[in-house]
């Protein structure tokens, strides 16, 4: 056990020594140089990839999936999944959809019993996976199948329609709708504040992760639980904190959606929790936990958010969408293990 | 520094051999050959994928493209959010004309009315027809859900149904929510939702199974998509229940299962004439300043396919234009 210890600490990719070296062998490396060849890819094989208006659509694209690749990240290096963080994101729509539209309750408040509840399933994941050690993969998908059920039946139930009309027309919708879904033109293109938000939850993370004790613990927890129990990491608070934040990060996407659209539908998110996963991963998180970064599950969101919308500006038969999509990433992977492999960080 | 320039080295091969792959898809559309004009139309519907009824859409619109000799580019995505960010990527691309589906009006409202405001012309298709002049769309092409679930609740009151099922295959489409509602607004017996997942024909098979077996009354199952009525007909089928069935939308079998006496009918909304029929009203608003419609909606359907035209049917269906 002491010597996986050792390991653990050793991923901790500031403790390299050398400048030049400790740069290519961090973990979002490899993710930033392919981002940049899919950004020069479709910047040369399409004529309006690199506007303004073009990078409005695929930085938007972009955003909400980075915002969750980041907090999916997180929880991965922490040595856990959670497949309920797609269909969480329609969840908290509809919580905040229904109690506003229906029972006419304050948008604010009714914002803010969003997000507590999503907190409290948040930690119910984490306790239940805490406590009886079951894999996290089995526990967040039997959360994630509920919350689907939830959100058709209960959205059916009580508006009688499975998705949210007229929520502009709540009271105070101007007043928080700028929060979470204004947009500026700037030149040709149209940004919207997700983008600043993806921004602000990747610095936090970062932050988080490379200076803040609690990142030591995240590391430490997947990469060594048992040897990180014995040296006194608390293991439950790590992991389910880890657990809230993931469902928190699926409130704000949850937001965003919901006043960017001014309306949610009961099967809002579902399947996109793998797609985070990919964008963690494709960021360099490995999967077995204990290392990875936020920046780069972040650019794993952009390179995902670009190969998207790029597909569409390069005007390829739609029918191969996926067949492209999965192909790029693909690429996308291969580049970045090889730039990590050469660069000696890579394990 | 050697390891900078074999990256770049591996770029540009990863662009190269892209590029290639990138032929390749463009091979496949028969409009770029015939283009006569340097127009390009985007189709942006709310479609999952591998769905037999927008490909109907696709192969009417990329028709009319043909024959127009113009560029069509179509995309789909069944959460609002994204349909939303392709428009605004079409709108970013500049194209010529937009034809969109709105499943969910509310949801791409401000895409739809983004790319007006740039000055392309824009028609809503299939659905969204009660916002389509209000977003500030030509016209809409479609079918008005209520009128045809009520002829389709009227027709399966004179086949002497009493107690049907209707099968919804996709949680969160408004359309047919409505299409069930207007159907048992009509019909004289008694009619249950029943919701199923669409994106596994097994999976809905079996569920309409286990509900024929359970209620032996169920006389009737409506379903809501051509390929749904397919796993409907299984179904009864394997329960031994005598129940009728009929649906919304065809296909290829439930054109044949028509003839066979399987399916007693099939109310069509004709997507091939919405995917054209779209592109042609943005093509003669881009190049002959026409309003098709004058502001109001244009009806593609709904037509009744029973077994008395199902032969002449059958053979579009073949084609996939039907």
């Amino acid at each position: 056990m002491t010597t996986t210890d050792i390991v653990t600490i050793a991923t901790r990719p500031r403790m390299e020594r050398q400048p030049i070296r400790r740069l290519l062998a961090r973990p979002e490396m490899g993710a930033l140089v392919a981002a940049l060849a899919v950004m020069i890819f479709f910047s040369v094989y399409t004529s309006n990839f690199m506007t303004l208006a073009g990078a409005g659509v695929w930085l938007e694209s972009a955003s909400t999936f980075g915002i969750m690749a980041v907090a999916v990240a997180l929880l991965m290096i922490g040595g856990e999944f959670d497949l309920s963080a797609g269909v969480m994101t329609g969840f908290t729509a509809l919580i905040v959809g229904v109690l506003t539209t229906n029972y006419g309750l304050n948008i604010w408040v009714a914002v803010v019993v969003s997000l507590a509840v999503a907190l409290g399933v948040g930690a119910l994941n984490g306790i239940i996976v805490m406590r009886t050690g079951l894999p996290s993969f089995i526990v967040t998908l039997g959360t994630f199948f509920v919350l689907a059920g939830i959100d058709l039946a209960v959205t059916k139930l009580i508006t009688g329609q499975v998705s949210i009309q007229g929520m502009a027309k709540v009271p105070f919708y101007d007043t928080i709708q700028p929060l979470f879904g204004a947009s500026i033109r700037i030149g040709g293109g149209v940004f919207y504040v997700s983008v600043l938000w993806w921004f602000l939850v990747t610095a936090i993370a970062t932050w988080v992760l490379l200076r803040a004790r609690a990142g030591n613990w995240i590391f430490a927890v997947g990469g060594a639980l048992n040897s990180s129990r014995q040296v006194g990491v608390p293991i439950m608070r790590t992991k389910v904190g880890l657990f809230m934040t993931t469902a928190g990060a699926a409130w704000l996407v949850g937001m965003i959606s919901l006043f960017r659209t001014s309306t949610v539908q009961a099967n809002t998110g579902v399947g996109q929790e793998f797609i985070y996963i990919i964008c963690a991963v494709v960021g360099g998180c490995l999967l077995t936990g204990g290392f990875g970064s936020a920046i780069g599950a972040a650019l794993g969101a952009l390179i995902y958010g670009m190969v998207f919308q790029g597909i569409t500006f390069a005007q390829w038969d739609t029918n191969w969408l996926r067949t492209f999509l999965g192909a790029m990433l693909l690429l996308a992977v291969l580049l970045n293990h090889w730039v990590r492999t050469r660069a000696g960080g890579a394990r | 520094m050697k390891r900078i320039i074999t990256g770049v080295g591996t770029v540009a091969v990863a662009g190269l051999l892209l590029s290639a792959c990138s032929g390749t898809g463009q091979e496949t559309e028969g409009s770029t050959d015939t283009a006569t004009s340097d127009l390009t139309y985007a189709v942006i519907t709310h479609a999952g994928p591998g769905d037999a009824f927008w490909d109907r859409v696709k192969s009417g619109a990329e028709q009319a493209g043909g024959d127009y000799g113009v560029e069509i580019t179509y995309n789909s995505d069944p959460d609002p959010a994204k349909q939303s960010q392709l428009i605004d990527n079409a709108v970013a691309q500049e194209v010529d004309g937009i034809v969109v589906s709105m499943a969910n009006p509310d949801g791409v409202q401000s895409s739809v009315q983004r790319a007006v405001d740039a000055g392309i012309p824009v028609v809503t298709i299939n659905s969204g027809i009660e916002r389509s002049a209000e977003f500030g769309a030509i016209t809409h092409i479609g079918q008005s859900e209520t009128v045809a679930g009520e002829a389709v609740g009227l027709e399966l009151s004179e086949a002497g149904v009493t107690n049907a099922l209707c099968v919804i295959q996709e949680a969160g489409n408004v359309g047919l929510e409505e299409r069930c509602k207007a159907a048992a607004s009509t019909f004289s017996g008694t009619m249950a939702n029943l919701q199923v997942d669409g994106t596994n024909d097994a999976e809905v098979k079996a569920t309409i199974k286990s509900k024929l077996q359970a209620d032996a009354t169920i006389d009737g199952v409506l379903t809501l998509g051509g390929q749904y009525a397919m796993d409907a007909v299984g179904a009864v089928d394997e329960s031994g229940s005598a129940a009728t069935v009929a649906t919304f939308d065809l296909s290829d079998d439930v054109v044949s299962a028509i003839s066979d006496g399987a399916i007693l009918f099939a109310v069509d909304q004709q997507p091939y004439v919405q995917g054209f029929l779209g592109v042609t009203a943005v093509h003669l608003r881009a190049t002959n300043g026409n309003d098709v419609g004058g502001g109001q909606p244009v009806f593609s359907g709904p037509a009744f396919v029973t077994k008395a035209n199902a032969a002449d049917v059958a053979k579009y269906a073949a084609n996939g234009t039907r």
